[in-house]
């Protein structure tokens, strides 16, 4: 399985127009393909590739239920004590859980000398699954996950997410954005990385942090520069210097954006861009060739 | 002092670019960026004498080889698969809880406080400026976020300053969270696409959950007119005052390469749009 990373610093570079485009364009040429969405608190790439989901689970993180009954109480505050996200917390002689604030590391519930504590569940999100419509051939499986509004802790879906996704000779993930714990989460275990970036100041800022995550979890990676034509070159110049493979350009126009904000994809609906991920898809197997003899 | 922070449930939609245009316009204030993981608003405010901080939060764990038995007592209990084959700790997968030091028999797991980024003051020529910097790989922006907010207050306080104008991260997640609690207003700003829709509406249930007032404008108007249409309509139903339709223009652009705000780029164009969001903006604010 070769799974290949969507990611880029800044939001709304095109991470999930690559994921959705190059997903249906490598179905097209008979490719065994899986999509995940590991944008949880964003997802977008169903509006894109419209799969059905047949399954929706919900996703727990572990939370500690006190049995007063056998809790020591003051005397003992072992688990109080322990906890450094303070969701636990000793209220008129018993121990109360804030779930909301609970890593689910399990500290409390392995330190606790009465065997009081034991774990429950918070529902964090949920992973569905499903395809794309289409023939068989052309099926696509999908995997998102969605936070639940108002939760913060978005890794263990996003690593939920992975485990449910079905096995497949080429594994794409659409990404968060950003440079914090959800991306690391999303980029684990990734054969190599495909950053898209647009080529203005603020895109070129934002790739710059992503190639310093890149670099520093050893992800090999390579740049699409979408809406090429937008900005100026000191993108190009930047991955020129740095010698950063460029694996594709798309270009800038109107009909792209308007063809995108209607949820269509490039691939189906404009000339021209079919053989842009046909380039795009032969640089990044020349890339993960050259990685794999490394 | 009142607190507007501009949000938007997608990255990309121009978050950054209103929230300089306001900086521009609005009078006496403070500018924060709390995109922490990816800021640019100093790309445009090009903020100076700044003076950094270091900004620590929770804990992360550290083996000491000497004592390490390497019985495999911590990476069996982590849930986090932070500690790997060869007793070494992974700082992206640590969550900081203590449970290696806990069940480690010689005492070679403990805890030690852990760096996460930066924080900034700085001068621009619009005012002060409170920024961040989050290390790669590091969680908490959350509390950086709130680190920020609150050390732009001080800076608010100390200048007399009436107004914070806060570039908000992209989002639902933690430092979405954390930049919205207790502000006074949200200014979304989504453009007209599917994606942007959503995620606007994702944002809006989070808006509505800390009770904060939420007005919307809407970027790119022009890429497609019918959704515009369907945002404006969402907005009347949901009760989310439009504070200005703003259409695509490549100035936009340009005034990033020229690292300017669109007011000062292009005072009599696009600059007379942002105007009249500023304009709705401030009314609502200061009602």
């Amino acid at each position: 399985m070769l799974t290949i990373a969507v990611a880029s610093g800044k939001g709304g570079t095109g991470k999930t127009t690559v994921t959705a485009n190059l997903a249906v364009w490598l179905a097209s040429q008979n490719v065994d393909v899986a999509a995940l969405d590991c944008d949880v608190e964003e997802p977008n790439l169903h509006l894109f590739l419209r799969p059905v989901w047949t399954k929706t689970t919900p996703e727990n993180v572990p939370v500690p239920e006190v049995d007063e009954e056998r809790c020591l109480g003051e005397e003992c505050r072992k688990c109080v004590d322990l906890c450094r996200f303070k969701s636990l917390i000793m209220m008129a002689g018993s121990v109360m859980v804030f779930p909301e604030l609970c890593h689910g590391c399990g500290l409390c519930t392995l330190a606790c000398p009465a065997r009081a504590i034991r774990e429950g569940a918070r529902e964090i999100g949920v992973v569905r699954t499903g395809a794309t419509a289409g023939a068989d051939s052309a099926r696509i499986p999908v995997v998102g996950g969605e936070m639940r509004i108002g939760e913060a802790m978005a890794p263990p879906l996003i690593l939920a997410v992975k485990r449910t996704a079905p096995a497949s000779a080429v594994r794409l993930i659409d990404c968060p954005p950003g440079t914090s714990c959800p991306v690391i989460a999303s980029l684990g275990g990734a054969d190599l990385a495909v950053l898209v970036t647009e080529p203005t100041p603020f895109g070129l800022h934002d790739l710059e942090l992503a190639v310093g995550v890149l670099r520093k979890m050893d992800i090999p990676f390579g740049v699409v520069i979408n809406r090429d034509g937008m900005g100026d070159d000191r993108t190009h110049r930047y991955l020129e210097r740095e010698g950063i493979p460029l694996l594709g350009t798309l270009p800038h126009s109107a009909e792209a954006a308007h063809c995108y904000s209607e949820g269509r994809l490039h691939v189906d609906a404009l000339p021209g861009f079919r053989e842009a991920y046909a380039s795009i898809w032969e640089n990044i197997r020349t890339l993960a060739a050259r990685e794999v003899s490394r | 002092m009142k607190e507007l922070v501009v949000i938007s449930g997608k990255g990309g939609t121009g978050k950054t670019t209103v929230t300089a245009a306001l900086a521009a316009l609005a009078g006496h204030k403070v500018m924060a960026d709390c995109d922490v993981d990816a800021a640019d608003l100093h790309l445009v405010l090009a903020p100076e004498n700044r003076t950094a901080t270091e900004f620590y939060s929770g804990q992360v764990a550290v083996i000491d080889p000497e004592r390490c038995i390497r019985c495999g007592e911590c990476a069996t209990n982590c849930r986090y698969e932070a500690i790997d084959a060869d007793f070494t700790v992974h700082k992206e997968h640590c969550e900081g809880c203590g449970v290696c030091a806990y069940v480690c028999p010689t005492d070679a797991a403990g805890m030690i406080e852990r760096m996460c980024g930066h924080w900034y003051s700085s001068e621009t020529r619009f005012g002060k400026m409170i920024h961040a910097h989050l290390g790669i790989g590091e969680e908490n922006s959350g509390k950086l976020v709130t680190t920020v907010r609150k050390e732009a207050r001080k800076a608010a306080e100390e200048v007399g300053a009436e107004l914070i104008i806060t570039d908000g991260p992209p989002g639902v997640g933690c430092p979405v969270i954390a930049s919205l609690g207790g502000t006074d207003l949200a200014l979304a700003v989504a453009e007209p696409t599917l994606s942007a829709l959503h995620d606007l509406k994702r944002v809006h249930k989070l808006t509505r959950h800390f009770q904060v007032p939420m007005m919307a404008v809407v970027n790119k108007a022009d890429i497609n007119p019918l959704l515009t249409e369907e945002i404006r309509n969402w907005c009347t139903e949901s009760g989310v005052e439009i504070a200005g339709v703003l259409p695509y223009d490549q100035i936009v652009t340009d005034a990033q390469i020229h690292g300017l705000s669109v007011v000062e780029h292009d005072p009599d164009g696009f600059g007379q749009h942002m105007r009249s969001v500023w304009d709705k903006v401030s009314r609502k604010l200061f009602a």
